[in-house]
């Protein structure tokens, strides 16, 4: 167990740097002359230019330069100094204004996923093959085949602006009301995938001896489903949910960008338009840590969660 | 060689048929006078099901409007004019104008070309990646495959869209060309590691079988067994994930598109439209309706057809 955490650890120091190297080596290397870039058209005096060169450590050339400026990247990075952007703004406090809003989308999104997709999954595993059964995965297949850029502004469309059941943007301050198409919209996808992974596993499980030992018992069917299914099943859905819940919360680019929500995938939508490039990097960055850690709780959790799991 | 190949695959079709083969089941191997080959017999399968008729019927048609999209349309997708913005339909123009004063249908049917070309031309070199990487791993193992699965898990931890993003940012040139394959080389290049990961394991089963161990003692040397024997055993779970994969790249470009840092203008792509559409959708909603269903009608095609074909390949989950 200790081993399989610690070679687990390695392997996502190993993707951080990965990661990292690329996103810098393509945002900031290699790019002409940076201090012009930051000054843009404006000319650059001899003073300004010897600081800058000073305080970035420009002078360093080749490799050697490279991986020096590279670690001071990572340095602040991980020290949460993520610099500015264009506009002036310490990226930090864009991204303070906007963790809250995310993660309560995400939220929203996943208690959807969990209260319809497990639901829905649990009944579609138990009678395999019915009627329910059936239509669920045809609808599933869709909602797994309907990109979001479809989606969200359909959506936003349909029940924003023509029918009026929903708020269609939600503004500087969301409420929950506004947040809850968002919401959906975000969630339908980790919904047809839980139900899915949930049918699949149920139904596997169902035809699994230790069932089989319990009916032959007498056990009535719903103790059998409650107790001893659904605890086997409901494993690889738990980690999926929580790979998903990293996933949302990195994921919401366009969803956030559709439906107007000051959340961190917003910023994001809003510097790549505005062609932000720190801005950009900074967001990735950050984001891209918050991914690999998500997946390293989930692994772990799965391995405690799963004796079966062998650790090696 | 082939009676090899025939009996192992009969016995594994066996094995596979085990488990769910209940008794009275339409599709016994028994019933038939000559063993049928699991190729065979996902056919039989395929050929009563509805979905993979009509993801088919949507696949081919998507795949003529890309190459003689003439025949759908007579309009010129370029021959925009202000004055008819948002004007209803006329004059070959079905679905109306757009905000720029184009023809909705007309752009929607040109813009298959470039979904298309990018899906499948990132598809095929995912493909390539992947079975050379798979291949490699799954046939030498040992230390090969121990560097090769970690690079796997590294590429897998990438999220695929955040990556494109910073990538894409870097191709500043707007020529259409450029654009194109800059988009195809990243998702291929972020994309290629489920499909390695299938190709590994159906290596690994095939390497075991006694038709590898004959072609060994006669002599073959690695690369011919890998080519002549092992490739077309494990080729079929890769199409079907690189199916799968081509309609999920088409929503992968689209959404560049959509966010402004994949395909831009003169190319036309369903993804520039969605936005604009999106953005207009208050003075007239067929902009945004008419791409939109022409992306997602695409890319269900893609991704059922991949599912009916895996469907009736791997009888396990009936």
């Amino acid at each position: 167990m200790f081993r399989y955490i610690l070679r687990r650890l390695l392997q996502m120091v190993l993707a951080f740097f990965g990661t990292t190297l690329i996103v810098y080596a393509l945002m900031f290397a290699g790019q002409g002359d940076p201090i012009q870039a930051l000054a843009g058209e404006r000319p650059v005096t001899a003073a300004q230019r010897a600081y800058l060169t000073e305080k970035y450590h420009l002078d360093a050339t080749g490799v050697g330069g490279f991986f020096y400026r590279y670690f001071d990247y990572v340095k602040s990075l991980l020290q949460g100094d993520l610099g500015q952007s264009l506009t002036g703004r310490q990226i930090g406090d864009i991204l303070q204004a906007a963790w809250p809003v995310t993660v309560k989308l995400a939220l929203i999104a996943l208690a959807v996923a969990i209260i319809f997709g497990v639901t829905a999954g649990v009944i579609a595993g138990i009678r395999r093959a019915s009627i329910f059964d059936n239509s669920t995965l045809v609808l599933t297949l869709l909602v797994l085949g309907i990109p979001t850029i479809v989606l969200a502004p359909l959506a936003q469309y349909f029940l924003g602006v023509k029918w009026q059941l929903f708020p269609p943007t939600a503004g500087s301050e969301p409420t929950f009301y506004a947040l809850l198409l968002p919401g959906i919209v975000l969630g339908s996808l980790s919904l047809a995938t839980a139900l899915r992974l949930t049918r699949t596993s149920v139904a596997e499980n169902m035809r699994a001896d230790y069932v089989r030992t319990a009916r032959s018992k007498g056990l009535v069917k719903r103790r059998i489903v409650s107790v001893h299914v659904l605890r086997n099943s409901l494993i690889p859905v738990v980690t999926f949910l929580g790979v998903e819940l990293g996933n949302l919360m990195s994921g919401a680019i366009i969803t956030e960008g559709v439906f107007n929500i000051p959340g961190v995938g917003f910023n994001l939508f809003r510097g790549i338009r505005t062609e932000d490039g720190p801005l950009v990097v900074g967001i990735v960055s950050v984001l891209v840590v918050v991914y690999l850690v998500s997946n390293l709780v989930v692994d772990v959790l799965y391995a405690v969660l799963d004796p079966r799991i062998r650790y090696e | 060689m082939s009676d090899f190949e025939t009996v192992a695959a009969t016995e594994n079709q066996a094995a596979r048929r085990g488990p769910s083969g209940e008794p009275g089941a339409p599709n016994q191997i028994g019933a038939a006078h000559k063993p049928r080959s699991l190729a065979g017999d996902a056919w039989r399968d395929l050929r009563r099901s509805p979905i993979f008729w009509i993801s088919l019927a949507l696949v081919v048609i998507f795949t003529l409007m890309a190459v003689i999209p003439g025949v759908f349309t007579t309009n010129d997708p370029s021959d925009c004019l202000l004055s008819r913005q948002h004007a209803g339909p006329s004059g070959g123009a079905i679905f109306g104008y757009d905000f720029q004063g184009c023809d909705t249908y007309s752009r929607a049917v040109y813009g298959t070309r470039a979904s298309l070309l990018v899906g499948a031309l990132s598809a095929l070199g995912t493909g390539v990646i992947a079975l050379v990487v798979g291949m490699l791993a799954g046939y030498f193992g040992r230390w090969i495959d121990a560097v090769l699965s970690r690079v796997i898990d590294v590429v897998l931890g990438i999220p695929l869209l955040l990556a494109a993003i910073v990538l894409l940012k870097r191709v500043g040139s707007a020529s259409p060309t450029v654009r194109i394959t800059a988009v195809i080389f990243v998702l291929a290049i972020l994309g290629w590691t489920t499909a390695a990961r299938v190709v590994r394991s159906s290596v690994i089963t095939a390497k075991e079988q006694d038709y590898v161990a004959a072609a060994r003692m006669l002599g073959a040397g690695h690369g011919r067994i890998m080519w002549r024997h092992i490739l077309p055993n494990s080729l079929a779970p890769a199409i079907v994930v690189l199916t799968i994969a081509l309609g999920s790249f088409i929503a992968a470009e689209a959404t560049l598109s959509f966010l402004g840092i994949g395909l831009k203008a003169p190319t036309i792509s369903w993804g520039q439209d969605i936005d604009t559409g999106r953005i207009h959708m208050r003075e007239s909603a067929t902009p945004l309706i008419v791409p939109s269903t022409f992306l997602a009608l695409t890319v269900l095609a893609f991704i059922m057809l991949g599912d009916a074909i895996r469907d009736a390949f791997d009888p396990k989950l009936r």
